[in-house]
């Protein structure tokens, strides 16, 4: 029993990791109808800055992710411009393949830059204290990346529920060319949701970094080809669903490395996925909406 | 689309006779030693990437059936055909059959349940299951685990590369051309329409995936006899995402596109090899640039072939 809680923690950990990445999928498929291949790599880019403003200017990790969010959100922005932008009319197989190039070019580039070497990330950023609970090991990593998991699903749900902004996203969504009509910028409307998606996922870089303490340039592959699994888990585009589908995604493959095989961790997850899908091919909080002829 | 077309003896002896000479002057080449290792390696992988590209064209294509697990059949084809020639010593042939009975199998097991889904969710579950095979040959003693197998002797001569290029392009040029080929467009055009009409869209799409695995097996087979070592890493979902780039650079729909875009492809990873980072960004910058400029890839859905060289001849039609 006390194995099994052990292990829910560190499910719980890694499920919000895995919830937050999940939110930048499901978001952006939801306004613009794209797998965000490089979603992962932008991750990966938030890790780094992170560990350079810890290293080079020596702030503590909370301003580090900070300024690897703000600074993730420009570069979400500028991809969004750059390179989906033209394609938005075009055939969803040429704005996925666009995806995977900018994914490409996101790795390499910092491979040429920075070499293709594991980083470690100073231990002196966050000082690791484990506390005993009721014979449950809780590390202080397990506790800032789940309390600065939630903190950050809570002011996305603010954001979107409550402000104009929100709103706004919900409508593009929604139907876009009824919001555009109702006056909604629907450009701005998908930059600031390429902003919101792509903080988030700086977000859990940095918690990564943390967690795991190295970081490399293809770090941002499995962790976002799973949590893109847990959004497709919950529902692709709906918001509550990624959380679900992080966190369960999460917990799954805790247990199933705890108890099974963890080389079998990677064929698991997939393997629930494809059940999912065959038996509810719109997620667990899909609706199932009819196709129009 | 194409009128039909009435066989013509001359035009058919002249097409054979270009293929007899180009296979005729590499191997002479080869044979007389004109050709060093390194243009030899290159010239196998274009084989072995024209196959794979025709054959995911064939599903993603023409059938519009998006599918990331492409490089999974190949690993099925590859140690299939291995456990036949290595384990059990078996001749060439044997293997490159097995592996193609094991591919299109797992295209059929695959194919049948994840079919039913569209667009995006098929893709995702393509590449679940291109995942999940290689996982589990990672898994399996028998063929060494993560290590994977060495010391497969090379079979895969110039003779056995043309050979399956040929018969690939002949098989799915002919599929296409056919009226399966006809039920199998109507499915991309339209799948609601084709089903109205009569078209059992499920049938032509097991069989298109079908058909696309065999062949990706075959290449899976050709591949483990020239380069001497399999690895399930190899063939992991980035071998896929190779292939998907090959086929939408020429265009989805297009035989001749996917064959140069294979060609090019080949020979721009082989030129710029001594500079690994900066040849993936410059192929990202390529892929990039081409959607956004040429979304449909470099041949749209036309094709290269009697029609554009007839007319360079004179053929009025």
């Amino acid at each position: 029993m006390q194995e099994f809680l052990q292990q829910m923690v560190n499910g719980l950990s890694l499920g919000a990791i895995y919830a937050l990445i999940a939110l930048g999928y499901t978001m952006v498929y939801g306004i613009i109808m794209l797998i965000n291949f490089a979603h992962g790599d932008i991750l990966m880019v938030g890790a780094y800055i992170g560990f350079f403003s810890v290293v080079v200017l020596g702030t503590n990790i909370f301003v580090a992710m900070a300024i690897a969010m703000i600074a993730c959100a420009v570069l979400g922005v500028v991809i969004e411009k750059v390179a989906y932008r033209p394609l938005r009319n075009s055939t969803r197989i040429a704005a996925l393949i666009t995806a995977i190039g900018v994914s490409f070019f996101l790795e390499y580039t910092t491979i040429f830059f920075l070499t293709p070497n594991q980083r470690v990330y100073p231990a002196e950023a966050f000082p690791v204290t484990n506390y005993d609970v009721m014979g449950i090991t809780l590390s202080s990593k397990d506790i800032f990346v789940f309390i600065s998991a939630v903190v950050l699903m809570v002011i996305l749900q603010y954001i979107i529920k409550r402000t104009k902004t929100g709103k706004a996203m919900r409508a593009v969504s929604l139907d876009k060319e009824a919001a555009m009509l109702m006056g909604i910028s629907v450009d701005k409307t998908i930059s600031i949701t390429f902003a919101i998606g792509s903080a988030l996922a700086a977000a859990a870089g940095v918690m990564i970094g943390v967690y795991y303490n190295s970081i490399n340039p293809l770090m941002g592959i499995i962790p976002g080809l799973k949590a893109f699994v847990a959004a497709v888990l919950g529902g692709i585009g709906i918001i509550p669903g990624a959380m679900v589908g992080g966190f369960l995604m999460g917990i799954l493959e805790t247990l199933v490395s705890g108890y099974g095989s963890s080389l079998y961790r990677d064929a698991v997850a997939f393997g629930v996925l494809i059940i999912i899908l065959l038996i509810k091919p719109t997620g667990l909080f899909g609706k199932n909406t009819g196709e129009k002829v | 689309m194409q009128k039909t077309q009435h066989f013509k003896p001359v035009q058919f002896i002249i097409e054979v006779g270009i293929l007899v000479v180009i296979f005729t002057l590499v191997q002479y080449l080869i044979s007389a030693g004109l050709l060093n290792q390194y243009y030899q390696i290159n010239l196998a992988s274009i084989c072995i990437n024209i196959i794979l590209a025709v054959s995911l064209n064939l599903i993603n294509g023409f059938t519009g059936q998006l599918s990331l697990g492409h490089a999974g059949f190949m690993a099925v084809g590859a140690y299939a055909s291995v456990i036949m020639t290595t384990y059990m010593e078996l001749p060439f042939i044997v293997g490159i059959i097995a592996a193609c009975l094991a591919a299109a199998l797992a295209g059929f097991i695959i194919g049948v349940p994840t079919l039913r889904l569209r667009g995006d969710y098929l893709a995702i579950a393509t590449l679940g299951f291109g995942e999940i095979i290689r996982v589990v040959l990672q898994n399996i003693d028998y063929v060494n685990g993560p290590a994977g197998i060495m010391g497969i002797s090379k079979l895969s001569t110039w003779p056995w590369l043309f050979g399956s290029v040929v018969i690939t392009i002949l098989v799915i040029v002919n599929l296409v051309n056919s009226s399966y080929g006809r039920a199998i467009i109507s499915v991309r055009e339209d799948e609601v329409a084709a089903e109205l009409m009569g078209v059992n869209t499920t049938k032509y799409k097991v069989l298109a995936f079908v058909v696309g695995a065999m062949f990706a097996g075959l290449a899976g087979a050709l591949y483990a006899h020239y380069f001497y070592i399999i690895k399930p890493e190899t063939f992991n979902f980035m071998k896929s995402f190779d292939i998907l780039v090959m086929v939408v650079l020429g265009g989805l729909g297009s035989t001749t596109g996917a064959i140069i875009a294979a060609i090019f492809i080949t020979v721009l990873t082989a030129a710029l090899q001594s500079f690994p980072a900066i040849r993936m960004i410059l192929y990202a910058v390529i892929l990039v640039t081409v959607m956004i400029y040429r979304p449909q890839g470099l041949m749209g859905n036309r094709e290269l072939g009697r029609r554009t060289f007839g007319r360079l001849w004179g053929d009025k039609k």
